[in-house]
């Protein structure tokens, strides 16, 4: 049956991270069944990284900050630079390695995976919850903060995802919530007060220091996590939702050790008092303030609408069906924001099977879809991050925190076409080895594979260059 | 005559199978078309709102002191005029505003008021009167009007297309790599899949065409030009220096670009990281360094063409008047623009200073606008580039026959 092939070509390439060889005969019994199999309580797969946690992490990063600063004053300002076996530079080198192992290993599993679904699923949580690496600290807990608070939850409820996600100490550091501080919180009068009164042997900051609010992460929780931006609020929800957030931090190193850069909540820091965001009041307290508000606004419909709009847009096309979109919302709302429900809807929507190709790859997809047809895995950061950088999506970093973007007019610029160009070409040199491209092509694109690609493949002078061609089709660079 | 095929004819062969190539061709056509063919228009896009009142600090206004405390610039600013100075990282631009090169918008803003990057960067770069009033930008627009006078090529610099370059008219875009294997007969071969293909055919097309003109454009330039190593948040002064140099080869090379024979009148760069909501002091300054470079070397990449050229460096907004309290600002309304380059009109501040009083601020936090960014686009394309006053009023921005272009500045 023709449209059994076209849909197990689709079930692998659409919503999955394109075919390796025999995946789509795998799928072709069941396509849906095939993808349903994939939605796991548990989440999504681990990739085989370094086991270190976030916190381990950032206690590493707090003691080559500390070494760092002494080093400093250590040196005169006529002491000559420091040679490539500086102990500071060696560890900001260990640190960095670190990243480029995590996002490496990230690379092998979805080269790898008999379950492609599953794991863009992740991506696309992950990318929604973008932590990027364009602050060193960041760059050295984006790995961990993607194991610990994305992975496991995102066939759970949104609420559990969301609450993971924002009281991550990835994201404190990113949205800079970690030292916002309220400004009539008990540090901030010890502060004015210049240092006296209050004590209870908590860390105070050093008297002198101004100490006050920072409204990023509560701006982007609102914008881009939640409601979106035509969501309903105003800048005063901002500010009261900043407040509420205020003690939500992270661990130091001078307090209790064992809570050197984990989640911790300082009730020093937070705003006294009730607070009201997006009209609703919320009494008094103290971490369960913001619990409550981010509860409130995963539960709102305008969220609903914007995420579902969100996930057709990812998995469909840049200007998805509304039928598509109504669909995911309904059953967003008939189970509570259960994201396996949402994403059953997903493989049962008729629209997300329509045979338009319509989204065109990102620079990562088109990698490891790459991989994926050719049948390896990228071996280590080295090979994977200049390709990346020159494509124009450097490893674990998002320009910012909306994320990467995923239409085509971001990715198709001719700049970036030439790019690719000569990736597939290095690439199909290094990959084709004896092996038949046209062969190789049915694999990859199955019912896809259109005629004029199948020809200018089986006409190609040399296996690499019908390889590069595969790569390069127009059915190929998009899914 | 018999010469073998140089990579340059190897590449041109290949760019232009079925398709017209549209820069390098041109030579004879642009030689003809006297002074505006000759004029370039470069826009900076600086990303995360950056705040104006670090770039060109008030440091004459009485309130600034008093609000910027922890992060005000005053000893260490490069003066202007009575009120306001530069940042101390803009030593480059300081010298071209002291040679009449350089002016400062200290307070403008685009119509949008929503304090989100994304919604902001959407309506700078489309031109639109309200967030997803458009989905091409007005630059792009602004190609077509000037197509219907002459033949006007534009460039972005970087792998992805921004928006304020997209839309109908077909543009180019680049950034350093490796090049292309000339020897293969791939990029024929695509050329021929892609005949039917609305969106890789033309883009490859133009990739391969812009790839030509890199060769000849880089002839003396380092192979290496990097603007990799300008993202990373680079605190450590070599870190910088690095970042800096990699970003004064940047602006050197688009320039050289723009100086070959039918190259881009119209190029637009993006910097990002100016989104300084912590410790705004030491995250500003490297950033600030890099525009500088970039802007440096755009200037003397340019070389003799300076003296037809404006450069515009623009951000989405600016950032709260007040620091926070993380040592940082937070998401504000107006910001700086600043105007550059040879052809523009020496002259003091454009448009009114609002001044810092808490009655001024804009929502009791935020520097006020008095211009409007779309009144400065449209002056920059009326007076520099000769576009058509009601072309500017309603398809490059639409809806805005109420917002006056700033003129007298070119």
């Amino acid at each position: 049956m023709a449209d059994r092939d076209l849909d197990a070509a689709i079930a692998v390439t659409r919503f999955g991270l394109g075919a390796r060889t025999g995946e789509i005969s795998q799928a072709r019994g069941d396509p849906r069944g095939f993808l349903k199999a994939q939605i796991h309580a548990q989440g999504a797969e681990q990739p085989q990284a370094n086991p270190e946690t976030a916190q381990q992490r950032l206690a590493e990063f707090r003691d080559y900050q500390q070494d760092r600063k002494a080093m400093k004053a250590a040196q005169g300002p006529d002491d000559p630079k420091p040679g490539p076996r500086d102990p500071v530079k060696m560890a900001q080198r260990v640190l960095r390695e670190e990243t480029g192992a995590d996002f490496a290993a990230r690379a092998r599993l979805g080269a790898q995976t008999p379950e492609g679904f599953r794991e863009r699923w992740a991506l696309f949580w992950a990318n929604h919850f973008t932590v990027s690496a364009s602050k060193l600290i960041t760059a050295t807990v984006v790995g961990p903060y993607e194991q610990e608070a994305i992975r496991p939850h995102v066939f759970a409820t949104f609420t559990e995802l969301l609450g993971a996600a924002e009281t991550h100490p990835a994201m404190l550091l990113y949205l800079d919530q970690a030292q916002s501080v309220g400004p009539n919180s008990m540090a901030a009068q010890y502060v004015k007060r210049g240092g006296r009164g209050v004590g209870n042997g908590v860390p105070l900051p050093a008297a002198g220091r101004t100490l006050g609010l920072n409204e990023n992460l509560a701006r982007e929780i609102l914008e881009l996590h939640t409601v979106g931006v035509g969501g309903g609020y105003s800048q005063a929800d901002v500010t009261e939702f900043a407040r509420a957030l205020t003690g939500l931090s992270i661990g130091g190193l001078r307090e209790n050790p064992s809570q050197a850069g984990a989640p911790v909540f300082r009730a020093m820091a937070h705003e006294p008092g009730a607070r009201t965001v997006m009209g609703v009041r919320y009494a008094a307290g103290g971490k369960e303030q913001a619990g409550a508000i981010l509860a409130d606004l995963a539960a709102k419909p305008a969220t609903a609408r914007f995420i579902c709009g969100k996930i057709a847009r990812h998995f469909v096309a840049d200007d998805p069906p509304p039928a598509l979109v109504d669909r995911l919302e309904r059953r967003w709302r008939d189970t509570g924001g259960q994201l396996g429900e949402v994403a059953k809807a997903l493989v049962d929507a008729p629209e997300a099977w329509a045979p338009t190709q319509a989204k065109f790859k990102t620079p990562y997809e088109f990698l490891i879809s790459s991989w994926r047809a050719a049948g390896g895995a990228p071996r280590d950061i080295t090979v994977l991050a200049p390709t990346l950088n020159a494509m124009g999506q450097r490893a674990f970093s998002a320009p910012s925190p909306k994320g990467w973007p995923e239409d085509t007019a971001s990715w198709a610029a001719p700049d970036a076409i030439v790019k690719r160009m000569a990736w597939a070409q290095a690439f199909a040199a290094a990959a084709s080895a004896d092996r038949d491209p046209r062969g190789l092509a049915t694999e990859a694109l199955g019912a896809r594979l259109s005629a004029p690609t199948a020809t200018a493949i089986a006409r190609s002078e040399t296996r690499a260059e019908g390889l590069a061609l595969l790569l390069m089709s127009p059915e190929f660079q998009r899914r | 005559m018999t010469s073998p095929p140089t990579r340059r004819a190897a590449l041109l062969a290949a760019a232009g199978f079925g398709l017209s190539l549209n820069f390098v061709a041109r030579q004879a056509f642009a030689a003809s078309e006297g002074a505006a063919a000759n004029r370039k228009l470069i826009v900076v896009i600086c990303r995360g709102g950056m705040d104006g009142l670090s770039v060109a600090p008030p440091v004459g206004d009485p309130d600034y002191q008093g609000l910027r405390r922890a992060i005000a610039l005053d000893d260490k600013a490069l003066k202007l005029d009575g009120t306001f100075a530069l940042h101390p990282s803009l030593t480059s631009v300081h010298a071209l505003a002291q040679a009449g090169e350089a002016r400062i918008v200290p307070a403008v803003a685009t119509p949008d008021r929503a304090r989100s990057h994304f919604e902001a960067q959407d309506v700078l770069e489309s031109g639109a009167a309200v967030v997803y009033g458009t989905s091409s930008g007005w630059l792009n627009r602004a190609v077509t009007g000037l197509s219907a006078q002459r033949k006007v090529e534009a460039l972005s610099v970087g792998p992805t297309a921004p928006l304020i370059l997209r839309g109908p008219a077909a543009v180019s875009s680049w950034s350093p790599g490796k090049g292309v294997d000339a020897s293969a007969r791939l990029p024929t071969l695509l050329q021929d899949l892609y005949k039917d293909d609305p969106v890789l055919g033309p883009a490859l097309a133009r990739g391969l065409a812009t790839e030509t003109m890199a060769q000849a454009a880089m002839t003396n330039l380092p192979q290496d030009t990097s603007m990799t190593t300008m993202t990373p948040a680079a605190n450590a002064p070599g870190l910088v220096r690095q970042g800096a140099e990699a970003a004064r080869k940047l602006g050197t090379t688009v320039a050289g670009f723009m100086r070959e024979p039918g190259g881009p009148q119209i190029a637009v760069v993006s910097l990002d990281g100016f989104d300084t909501h912590a410790n705004q002091l030491g995250q500003l300054a490297p950033r600030l360094t890099y525009l500088d470079a970039v802007l440096d070397g755009l200037h003397t990449g340019l070389g003799a063409d300076w003296k037809n050229s404006v450069v515009l460096v623009a951000t989405e907004f600016g950032r709260t008047a007040r620091v926070n309290g993380t040592g940082g600002t937070d998401h504000g309304t107006a910001s700086t623009a600043l105007l550059l380059g040879g052809a523009l009109k020496p002259g003091g501040i454009v448009g009114d200073w609002p001044t810092l009083k808490s009655s001024a601020l804009f929502e009791a936090r935020d520097l006020a606008p008095t211009v409007d960014m779309r009144g400065l686009f449209k002056g920059v394309l009326a007076d520099h580039m000769g576009l058509d006053r009601r072309v500017l009023d309603t398809t490059v921005f639409p809806d805005s026959a109420t917002v006056r272009p700033v003129t007298g500045l070119v």
